[in-house]
């Protein structure tokens, strides 16, 4: 690892001041730290914003739950108000990484890295999520612009994510036997009007499938999907599985997810 | 007194384990020590055209930087093969040499070519990314089937063989064959795996300029043999002017029984700087360049009567060694492969062939079982499909072919001394609730899902040794075991071993036969490992042969200790030593009744005198002191063996497999610590579990590893298994004084088989390679689910 400085900030203000196109914000560090370490990413500094209270914590309203971007992952598995509100959100945070990751890695650092296989993303997507930075509100829909790519500017920070509650929700994966990302995730969550089928791993970025939702949006039922023949051209294809196996647990994990609801 | 042996003595390790006090090479720091970074091929094949270390040696914090060119100018030797195996056409094997570092050729990725040592981690790390190396890039061979068709990569060395083996007589299977009924035949692959010991490898060489001694902190599995290899062919010491420490170790698997090449290189630049040298591997250096496991590519088949008799059988196997020849590489292929291919069966006529290939891939030596998983893995895939295609049930089949009286000659190569196969398998199916199955299949079935059962009957040859035996088949040295047992004048023990543990538990179980031999108490006993400095030369801990060499050493330096009490005791209390009966840690003079403690004996020994007395305890011939060695060179190898079974569960639509029950009885000869045992048997099944659905090396086609890091190499974690349901047959092995066979190994030999038996019988016989990955699966359920709607 490269020498870098270490700056610990107090606000989102401070941490965005102190933000250089040679600096990264610094949460849980489970991508950042590993990554300089493997020498595929140098920093000039890292700006720590775990000790800025306000971007911890969970807030739930009638209509929605809110978590603070350096959040960690076991707060949100462990939240009896995440498990009464949205319940799969919860099962979602305890699935993620170790009991290791979960315990430093947060929903911020998750979704501003955005990597293709990560769980949080599909939540965001399925779920309405309204993602705060300390300089505007962006819809989910959004912010995920492809492969570890956001919408984020440069000292952009996240400040919370906001979820809409659904009417049911579930989150099903497929995780790499390895290193226990979805190789598959599907996220479903219904609403009053409509049905979103988000879907991760499976491609560049994650993604709400239109066809699926369409036909759940009109039978909200596991058949309504079933033998469904998705097209697998832009599907990702490595050595933990090819493209049409993925598509294949797409359909098998959606019917799994709606079964679930 | 109760007796230690057999009984679940709590580990004495444990404290120092649990509490963070363990000693690992890593933990030892010394005094003024500098740090090294290894410069390593990033190319899986090519020559060096140019290497220039100018701006690493300029950068800062630098104390040297050291090349192929240095290593070669002080004729440091190479790592070397310890087996030569000649070839079915009586040609010796072909070794290409193993420079420490590179000179010319690099052979794969993470080959080193130089090592930069600095003040401090960083600043050698920094400086590492400055040595220039010019390659010229070749066509790599990576792939294990093909490599006798690829481009040569060591010169002289034709179709890229090292050797092409047989063991068996071809004629006599012919014969065989010719009379059967039907010919089982299988292709199967033995897939590549990574030890990943908890524990990197690291040294720490440490230069005397005085006593002109090196000292070399390692993690090894054998220092004595360490020693004896880096001195006798590497040349970086006299013996007597090396001292080989392996401290705590986590883990070694097989992985850590080879002299590596930062061993050597830091012994010996440590001279040549004056300072000690610290090395300490990263995760991404063991995946790289710790040695792998298996990688085999094997056709056999099994010739039967219709009633399901085995009358011959054959393997064709292609093993890869990778890029070199190292300590087991060439033994691990053969001889202990090729004898147990015939796995517990009485098959009359029988042959192994095996060619060895080089490729541009780590190199390949022994990991837990090494031999014996991929021999067993055969056999039973092949007895497994042969009871399918003759309808006969499974376990009924290998009954039927089980050998019924002990000793037992092979048609191969073994004598095995003892056991009860039949037993062993009628145990292992009651547990297994056997008869069961079908009422459990039938419930998967109704809830969508696929269920199989498969079973396997191994035997193992382990305890290596003995010398005879392993001389004659190739091995450059003996493979006996020492120890050395000796008393304190105040009566505790100390016990020295050739044997090293590394998560083994010697330290308990050792102390366990040591206190029932003597009569100590087991907290006045201590063993000693693991330092060339303490203790006689021994052989190390590989081959579970550990308590069935190792442990028969102590035994009988145990004994010799007895035997000069009681002529002591004797002297004594003025009676016959024939008269002095051993006891509970007392000698008994049987018609008096009179007796002494082994501590007052031990006393008397150092103390040989009465005050004001001429008179000495010791008799006449003996000398003061109590201390006994002991070197055991066994008559055979031990042989455990038994019967697994294994039930999965599949989700035909996602291909994902559910191990649901894990039933292992095992034979392993008198068991001294049970809890000891378990966790022997739960750590090998996990390993061999781990082979037959997670766990794969993988190079793509230029010869780089794909599974590089925890990120795509599946190791398995607890989750991935089923309460293991573990039991025990005991046929006592008739070939050391103890009765113990070993059990090491054990799990990882019979889990892939079992474990992919079960997988392929819930895919009605459809053949999936190991690991049996959710997708292998998946594509077999989709055909599985084409074949049954045509015969619908």
């Amino acid at each position: 690892m490269k020498e870098f400085n270490y700056h610990s900030a107090k606000d989102s203000k401070e941490a965005s001041k102190l933000a250089s196109s040679g600096s990264a914000f610094l949460a849980g560090g489970m991508t950042t730290i590993p990554s300089m370490k493997l020498g595929l990413a140098t920093y000039k500094d890292l700006i720590d914003i775990k000790n800025i209270k306000k971007l911890s914590g969970i807030k739930v309203s009638g209509k929605s739950v809110t978590i603070g971007a350096a959040t960690k992952h076991v707060e949100v598995a462990n939240s009896k108000d995440v498990k009464k509100a949205i319940p799969s959100l919860s099962s979602l945070a305890e699935g993620i990484g170790d009991p290791q990751v979960r315990n430093r890695g947060t929903i911020g650092g998750s979704i501003a890295n955005n990597d293709p296989s990560a769980d949080y993303p599909s939540a965001c997507i399925a779920l309405n999520a309204t993602i705060h930075t300390n300089q505007r509100k962006i819809e989910a829909s959004k912010f995920f612009k492809g492969m570890f790519e956001t919408a984020l500017k440069k000292g952009e920070l996240i400040e919370a994510v906001e979820f809409q509650i659904p009417e049911k929700s579930s989150y099903q994966k497929h995780p790499n036997p390895a290193s226990r990302y979805a190789v598959v995730g599907v996220y479903i969550a219904k609403y009053k009007s409509d049905v979103n089928v988000a879907v991760t791993g499976a491609k560049s970025c994650v993604y709400n499938d239109k066809e699926m939702a369409k036909a759940l949006s009109g039978n909200f039922s596991s058949s309504s999907i079933d033998g469904m023949d998705l097209d697998s051209s832009d599907m990702n294809s490595d050595i933990h599985a090819s493209a049409e196996y993925r598509a294949s647990l797409v359909v098998t994990q959606a019917k799994k997810a709606v079964d679930a609801c | 007194m109760a007796s230690l042996v057999g009984s679940r003595v709590e580990r004495k390790e444990d404290k120092r384990f649990l509490t963070g006090k363990g000693r690992y090479t890593a933990d030892i720091n010394l005094a003024n020590q500098t740090y090294a970074i290894f410069v390593r091929s990033p190319h899986a094949r090519a020559s060096i055209k140019k290497l220039n270390i100018d701006k690493a040696l300029k950068s800062s914090g630098v104390v040297s930087v050291l090349t192929g060119k240095e290593v070669a100018d002080d004729k440091i030797g190479g790592l070397i093969a310890g087996w030569a195996i000649r070839s079915e056409d009586g040609t010796e094997m072909k070794c290409p040499g193993n420079p420490p570092l590179a000179k010319d050729n690099v052979n794969f990725v993470g080959d080193p070519v130089a090592i930069v040592i600095a003040e401090s981690l960083a600043e050698a790390k920094e400086a590492a990314e400055k040595v220039e190396v010019d390659y010229k890039v070749l066509k790599a061979v990576t792939s294990t089937a093909e490599a006798m068709n690829g481009d040569t990569i060591h010169e002289g060395i034709d179709k890229n063989l090292c050797f092409d083996w047989l063991l068996g007589d071809r004629q006599k299977v012919k014969e065989a064959f010719d009379k059967a009924d039907k010919v089982i035949s299988i292709d199967i692959i033995n897939n590549r795996l990574i030890p990943n010991a908890m524990e990197p490898r690291a040294c720490v060489a440490d230069y005397n300029a005085a006593s002109e001694e090196i000292t070399l902190y390692t993690t090894s599995q054998n220092p004595h043999l360490s020693r004896l290899i880096m001195s006798a062919f590497g040349n970086v010491a006299p013996e007597h002017k090396l001292r080989v420490v392996a401290p705590d170790v986590g883990g070694g698997f097989g992985s850590k029984i080879n002299v590596y090449n930062e061993d050597i290189v830091c012994s010996w630049a440590a001279k040549k700087i004056n300072r000690a040298i610290k090395w300490v591997a990263e995760r991404s250096e063991s995946f790289l360049t710790d040695i792998h496991g298996r990688d085999h590519v094997t056709h056999a088949e099994l010739a039967v009567t219709k009633d399901g008799k085995f009358l011959g059988f054959k393997n064709e196997t292609i093993a890869n060694l990778g890029a070199y020849a190292r300590v087991f590489g060439t033994v691990t292929p053969t001889y202990l492969f090729g004898p147990c291919a015939t796995g517990v069966y009485d098959i009359p006529a029988a042959y192994t062939n095996v060619k060895a290939v080089y490729t541009n891939t780590a190199p390949v030596d022994a990991y837990r079982g090494a031999g014996r998983p991929e021999a067993t893995y055969t056999i039973e895939r092949l007895v497994e499909k042969a009871s399918m295609e003759l309808g006969i049930d499974k376990t009924e089949l290998r009954i039927k072919n089980f050998p019924t009286a002990f000793p037992f000659k092979q048609t191969l190569v073994h004598t095995v001394d003892s056991g009860d196969y039949v037993a062993g398998m009628e145990k292992a199916k009651q547990m297994a609730d056997y008869k069961g199955f079908e009422t459990r299949r039938r419930e998967s079935e109704a809830k969508g899902k696929l269920r199989g059962i498969g079973v396997t009957s191994y035997f193992e040859a382990c305890g290596i040794a003995p010398s005879a035996a392993v001389m004659s088949l190739g091995c450059g040295v003996g493979l006996w075991e020492s120890a050395e047992v000796r008393f304190n004048p105040t009566g505790q023990v100390t016990v020295y071993t050739g044997s090293h543990s590394h998560g083994q538990s010697h330290q308990t179980t050792f102390a366990q036969i040591a206190a029932d031999e003597l009569g100590v108490p087991i907290e006045n006993i201590d063993i000693v490992h693991g330092d060339t400095d303490k203790g006689t030369f021994g052989m190390g801990t590989y081959g579970s042969r550990s308590l069935a060499v190792g442990g028969i050493a102590i035994v009988n330096a145990c004994k010799k200790i007895v035997e000069k009490g009681k002529r002591v005791t004797a002297k004594m209390l003025e009676a016959n030593p024939e008269d002095v009966e051993f006891k509970d840690g007392e000698f008994i003079v049987s018609k008096s009744n009179k007796k002494k403690t082994i501590g007052e004996v031990a006393f008397a020994c150092y103390l040989p005198g009465v005050r004001d007395e001429m008179k000495s305890p010791l008799p006449e011939g003996d000398e003061p002191g109590l201390k006994e060695t002991s070197f055991y060179d066994p008559s055979n190898f031990s042989f455990p063996a038994g019967t697994h079974i294994a039930e999965v569960e599949i989700d035909p639509e996602t291909g994902h497999v559910k191990l649901e029950k894990y039933t292992a009885c095992d034979d392993f000869g008198r068991i001294i610590n049970p809890m000891v045992v378990e966790g022997q048997v739960h750590g090998g099944l996990a390993q061999g579990i781990g082979q037959a659905l997670y766990e794969n090396a993988e190079y793509d086609e230029t010869g780089q590893l794909m599974t590089g890091s925890y990120m795509d190499y599946t190791m398995p974690r607890a989750d991935n298994f089923p309460e293991f349901n573990i039991g025990y047959t005991c046929t006592h092995a008739t070939t050391n004084p103890l009765g113990v066979k070993g059990c090491g190994e054990a799990g990882a030999i019979a889990a892939p088989p079992t474990v992919m038996n079960a997988v392929i019988d819930a895919l009605g016989g459809q053949e999936v390679t190991m690991p049996a990955t959710a997708e292998k699966v998946w594509k077999a359920c989709k055909n599985l689910k084409k074949s049954n709607s045509k015969a619908a």
